[in-house]
């Protein structure tokens, strides 16, 4: 398509605005179908419920990080629904307070997954040529990296390093270190989805009508691309929290005393036996999470998707 | 399709040139230099530190480490006592030639320490694979023939669950149930042991190993069951209503040679090429399992040195790793154009 003109004259044509009404039925449709997944409609029950719970971790009475040592390793009671750890912690509140730092590490990756992965895919696909292949060898390299490994060797540096925002494997470390390694689906995504509908006709009517390349990107193609983007992105999410999780408990994620899920877990190893609690609650947390994600993100695919066109992508 | 691989490797050649140069950077610019950590004070004295860093090569600059490391020193001669004069010949001979350089913590070659370890991680990987196989796709076959029924839907629960476990947490429930909770009722012993391959100072038996077995292999094993039999499944789901199953039934074959001669046999094309893709990850993912059960395999190798921060084996094993992963890639479109003549690669 790079033959056409593509800022030429945008002045001189008018662009005229399809009407909105299709978008708004659209939207519904989608709604309907997602409504008769019943997997998708408890997933998002749970996980609002895990969202809600996080988010007002606070209400507890207890201190996350304040140690109660006369009450150690007690066992769960009414008191203490997931019982005390080594330091007399309530494991709930903990719980709650971990669920903060693994959901917003999981937010954060699925932005920095979509804000390299969209441009990324969009400009290989639309533009072809050089630019596709630049940056598809990147992509291809990355995907090359033995992820897990890269992984651990980047937050092993990085924990040892004081950056301004980026302290001591934070929040905001982790997310960049995973994000770094799991942008490439998305980006290949999107470029399948660019590669195909900039053939279609209503892009060269576009071109016709003189419209700039990046707004025929961003009005005209992506919204037409959003729906596997939006389901790639909700699994990312669970992703995410599964590496975090795997991360801090192989201690090279968030640091201790500050708790992930993953953390409590690896502080749990070594008392698990004589007290299991310490090791079920923070896994079932990780565990419910998840398999919500998975159910809504199955959901959002039959939902956007219903001829499954998604599991061709690999091969694009 | 010859020129088609010859081409494939000859871009996975700078690829892997500028993937080795990236790690090798990250590695040497990480703070306190790849000695920190090192020796059993954290800071060693400053003429100890000196000795530490000559013998390793450390005090050259890095563009220089980089082509020793790449290349080796044989060739060049070296200041062995630190006198500032470079007197001995070298004795390095690079990753070119095989020779990975020499562990901080051991101070044996990277390659033996490897070597050793390797073998184990293959000999679980494989059992594991072997058990995923043999679960995965009699259950995808079978949930995709009877689709919706009793079956089909337990089982696509099941695998939904068994995605969403993290593998870790497995392996510690694994233990808890069947290491803390339950016994043998004729020894009173724990049902299966929590770790290693072997029994400490027991014989050789088949009985032995095998039970060793059997916790980390299910730990390892879940995740790629839920996974491979959900992929077969749709898979299956995808080619039953092609044309060519139609015909197969309207000539007469019984329902049970449809299935198993021509769908099957489709349906298995795409799982072929995402399991060579999967490759590595099965590999990565063996790292949790071997750490949980105290597996003497590479995933606890480049834990250990991930926290001793000895880089020769942290390198080594990434750019194997590297390697294996172009590989792997490389065979699942090889794959998937043998097994698929519609495909067709120029």
């Amino acid at each position: 398509m790079s033959h056409l003109p593509d800022q030429a004259g945008s002045n001189q044509v008018a662009e005229f605005e399809v009407p909105v009404s299709g978008h708004e039925s659209m939207m519904s449709m989608i709604w309907q179908r997602f409504r008769r997944h019943p997997g998708a409609i408890a997933g998002s029950i749970v996980l609002g419920i895990l969202i809600l719970a996080v988010i007002f971790a606070s209400l507890s009475p207890y201190d996350p990080e304040a140690s109660d040592l006369a009450n150690r390793l007690q066992p769960p009671s009414l008191a203490h629904p997931f019982g005390t750890d080594a330091l007399g912690r309530d494991l709930l509140t903990r719980c709650l307070y971990g669920g903060r730092i693994s959901m917003a590490v999981g937010f954060l990756v699925v932005l920095i997954t979509l804000g390299i992965g969209i441009p990324v895919g969009a400009i290989a696909g639309f533009f072809g040529g050089w630019a596709d292949n630049v940056l598809m060898r990147i992509t291809d390299a990355a995907l090359s990296l033995p992820a897990l490994m890269v992984l651990i060797l980047l937050s092993a540096i990085l924990r040892e390093v004081e950056l301004p925002f980026f302290e001591r494997n934070n929040v905001l470390t982790i997310a960049f270190v995973i994000g770094a390694l799991s942008w490439m689906t998305v980006a290949r995504l999107v470029r399948a989805s660019f590669l195909t509908i900039r053939e279609m006709e209503f892009i060269t009517a576009a071109h016709c009508m003189g419209a700039a390349s990046l707004r025929i990107m961003v009005r005209h193609i992506l919204p037409n691309a959003v729906g596997p983007i939006i389901v790639e992105a909700t699994l990312e999410m669970g992703y995410a929290i599964m590496e975090e999780a795997g991360l801090s408990f192989l201690g090279f994620g968030i640091q201790p005393p500050t708790p992930s899920w993953g953390n409590l877990l690896e502080s749990a190893w070594e008392h698990m036996l004589k007290h299991p609690w310490l090791a079920i609650f923070p896994g079932l947390m990780i565990f419910m999470t998840i398999i919500s994600i998975n159910y809504i993100g199955d959901g959002l695919r039959d939902a956007f998707d219903p001829h499954k066109v998604l599991q061709k992508v690999g091969e694009v | 399709m010859g020129r088609y691989i010859a081409r494939r490797l000859l871009q996975a050649i700078p690829m892997l040139f500028i993937l080795s140069l990236v790690l090798f950077v990250l590695v040497n610019v990480a703070p306190g230099g790849p000695l920190a950590g090192h020796g059993r004070t954290r800071r060693p004295n400053p003429e100890k530190r000196q000795q530490l860093e000559r013998q390793f090569g450390l005090d050259k600059p890095l563009p220089v480490q980089y082509v020793i490391w790449l290349v080796g020193n044989d060739w060049m001669k070296v200041d062995v006592d630190g006198d500032g004069i470079a007197e001995s010949a070298g004795e390095r001979r690079g990753i070119l030639r095989g020779d990975f350089g020499f562990s901080f913590k051991t101070r044996e070659p990277v390659l033996d320490e490897i070597a050793v370890r390797v073998g184990n991680t293959i000999y679980l990987m494989t059992v594991t694979l072997f058990i995923v196989a043999i679960i995965a796709i009699p259950i995808g076959v079978l949930s995709a023939i009877k689709q919706y029924s009793f079956f089909d839907i337990s089982v696509t629960t099941l695998s939904f669950m068994g995605q969403a476990i993290p593998e870790f947490w497995l392996g510690m429930i694994l233990i808890l149930v069947f290491y803390a909770w339950l016994q043998n009722p004729v020894t009173g012993e724990p049902l299966l042991p929590p770790g290693g391959m072997k029994s400490l100072g027991a014989d050789f038996s088949l009985a032995d190993r095998a039970k060793h077995l059997v916790l980390p292999v299910t730990m390892g094993a879940v995740g790629w069951v839920a996974w491979y039999s959900r992929f077969l499944r749709s898979g299956m789901l995808d080619v039953i209503h092609q044309d060519y199953i139609r015909t197969a039934r309207a000539k007469g074959l019984s329902e049970r040679m449809v299935m198993m001669r021509h769908a099957l046999k489709n349906a298995l094309i795409p799982l072929v090429t995402i399991f060579a893709l999967d490759i590595p990850y099965i590999f990565a993912g063996s790292l949790y399992v071997e750490l949980i059960f105290s597996w003497p395999g590479m995933g606890r190798l480049y834990y250990q040195s991930a926290q001793g921060r000895d880089y020769p084996v942290l390198m080594a094993i990434l750019i194997i790793g590297a390697g294996f992963t172009v590989i792997a890639n490389l065979m699942a479109d090889i794959a998937y154009a043998y097994l698929d003549p519609r495909i067709r690669y120029d």
